[in-house]
């Protein structure tokens, strides 16, 4: 079974992250802490984008509002790390239902359109908000409690987080509520003749993305004992959304794919060119044209074509 | 169970729907027949809550449906079909009937129970009842037309419907699979002691079930009675006879 395999590939990746450390460089925990979390960040959206079936725009803004808010309860409050970290967290998943309830009004490319719009709503306040949010130098110098202080404790902290959240996500997915969201993507009217009540249902999955999201949001500033506008900026939204088209929007493991993939190019294709956008959008072309599954979803394909002839796909 | 009272519902200038009266009590098989564009399904449309009604009011089982949302109406025990198949053509004949028992179940907001394979059994009992357990594990769009009418009823019982509304059940089928159809319809009715509300081209189906029959035309209601009575009817002949 495709699914089988995809929880080999989950397992086995968590087995070579605990194991990172012992290669002893300290370069490759740190492209591989932001990747962790660029996977989490891309994971969330793809329970809007991916299982619902609702594609936004604006999902960096969840990303920023958690990152600001884990700096300014940590650092200009004061307050304990666990109260700041679950605090920062409630509080995007206060914001996701805040925002997401004028969103899950409007259907396809207006949802999207609307998100976006919230999304530079955000941005701005970023950008403006100079007593709370730094404004546009961002908000430096994070302070960050002794146990996660060294780069190996962060390490080891963020792949729990993680771990225990792309846990949550698995679940979900896997649950009833997570054959409702897929019934909704697949056809929201006979959904709602089911007894769907499909706009709290959507309600809800953009109440879980902007929470996984801002989580993510509190992982990266932590890790770069900062926040910047940037963040919360269009530009970052696209960014994860590629994550999740270039992974596989219908693979659970794609977007985790996605990111890695992503990341990395950027990385060491950059340091051979600064026009590594350029190799991206061929990438990109490519694999939207002849594997609109994503990278994930190839793999798949060939798992279920060597496991079993045919079969019902999750 | 079902009163309709005064319904007119217009789209633009055009009045699909004007003052039409229906009555329904518990276990009849209530057929609604007219030409096309009589404004058939717009009235099943009005009556399952994906269209709003200018005027008028539908009241099922004492509860005003005005305004309710379809799914809330699903949940008070009318189930329906639609005219052109309404499935999920990309996921198997099993996941199509198990995501409509996980809803009817109440399970639909729940993220920590596992689907697997829940309501394995329930799903296939329902199934067999259509025909349909050999195929479980195919693609629902790949079935054929007929065979996805019939996982479309499957998909309409999951959420043990007091009040079916099937609208056109048989269009779109063979001779064979229209006989076989009325037999499953007939049966399922019976055994399950539904109501039933349908609408039907096709007057041999209409005669083969129902126990009442009404005339909608250009929007308004001319005839309403027993099959025989609406069959002897001068002006129903009229229309159909095409004098009109």
């Amino acid at each position: 079974m495709a699914s089988r395999a995809q929880n080999l590939f989950l397992l086995a990746l968590v087995a070579v992250l605990a194991m990172l450390p012992l290669a002893g460089s300290r370069y490759l925990m740190e492209l591989a802490i932001q990747v962790m979390i660029f996977g989490l960040f891309a994971m969330s959206l793809n329970v809007l984008s991916g299982h619902i079936g609702s594609i936004s725009f604006g999902h960096a803004a969840f990303f920023a509002i958690g990152g600001y808010a884990c700096g300014y309860f940590q650092t200009t409050l004061g307050l304990p790390f666990p109260i700041s970290l679950g605090g920062a967290i409630l509080l995007t998943a206060a914001s996701a239902l805040a925002i997401g309830a004028f969103c899950v009004r409007l259907n396809a490319i207006y949802f999207s359109i609307l998100t976006l719009a919230f999304s530079m709503l955000v941005w701005s306040i970023a950008t403006k908000w100079k007593a709370v949010t730094g404004g546009g130098d961002g908000f430096v110098g994070i302070t960050v409690p002794e146990f996660i202080a060294r780069p190996q404790a962060f390490y080891w902290f963020t792949l729990v987080c993680v771990s225990v959240s792309v846990a949550l996500l698995w679940l979900l997915t896997n649950s009833t509520m997570g054959r409702v969201f897929i019934a909704i993507r697949e056809n929201p009217v006979r959904a709602s003749f089911l007894g769907v009540n499909v706009r709290r249902m959507q309600l809800i999955a953009f109440v879980i993305a902007g929470t996984f999201a801002g989580a993510a949001g509190c992982l990266m500033s932590l890790y770069m004992r900062g926040m910047f506008p940037e963040s919360a900026f269009w530009t970052q939204s696209g960014q994860v959304l590629i994550m999740v088209l270039l992974g596989g929007l219908h693979v659970f493991v794609g977007p985790l794919v996605g990111a890695a993939v992503l990341y990395l190019l950027e990385v060491f294709i950059g340091q051979y060119t600064m026009y590594w956008q350029l190799v991206l959008g061929t990438i990109l072309l490519v694999i939207v044209m002849v594997a609109p599954e994503g990278i994930a979803g190839v793999f798949r394909s060939l798992a279920k074509r060597s496991s079993s002839g045919s079969g019902s796909h999750a | 169970m079902l009163e309709v009272s005064a319904v007119t519902k217009r789209f633009g200038g055009f009045t699909a729907l004007s003052g039409v009266d229906l009555s329904i009590s518990r276990g009849d098989r209530h057929a609604v027949i007219g030409p096309n564009g009589a404004g058939k399904s717009t009235l099943f449309n009005v009556v399952s809550g994906l269209v709003v009604p200018e005027e008028g009011t539908v009241v099922f089982e004492g509860r005003r449906l005005a305004r309710m949302h379809p799914s809330e109406i699903v949940r008070i025990g009318m189930a329906r079909s639609f005219q052109r198949v309404n499935i999920f053509p990309r996921k198997s004949v099993f996941e199509n009937v198990q995501v409509a028992l996980i809803v009817a179940r109440g399970l639909g907001a729940n993220p920590f129970r596992s689907a697997a394979s829940l309501f394995r059994n329930e799903a296939t009992d329902l199934l067999d009842l259509v025909h349909l357990s050999g195929e479980a594990g195919r693609r629902a769009g790949e079935l054929a037309y007929g065979r996805q009418k019939q996982l479309e009823l499957a998909i309409a019982l999951a959420s043990d419907p007091k009040f079916l509304l099937l609208d056109e059940p048989t269009a779109g089928m063979s001779i064979t699979e229209t006989k076989a159809s009325i037999r499953l319809i007939n049966d399922i009715v019976t055994a399950r002691g539904l109501t039933l509300l349908f609408t039907e081209h096709d007057m041999g189906v209409v005669f083969e079930i129902a126990t009442h029959v009404s005339v909608l035309h250009h929007g308004c209601i001319i005839a309403s009675g027993s099959p025989q009575s609406v069959r002897d009817n001068e002006e129903v002949q009229r229309i159909y006879l095409g004098k009109h």
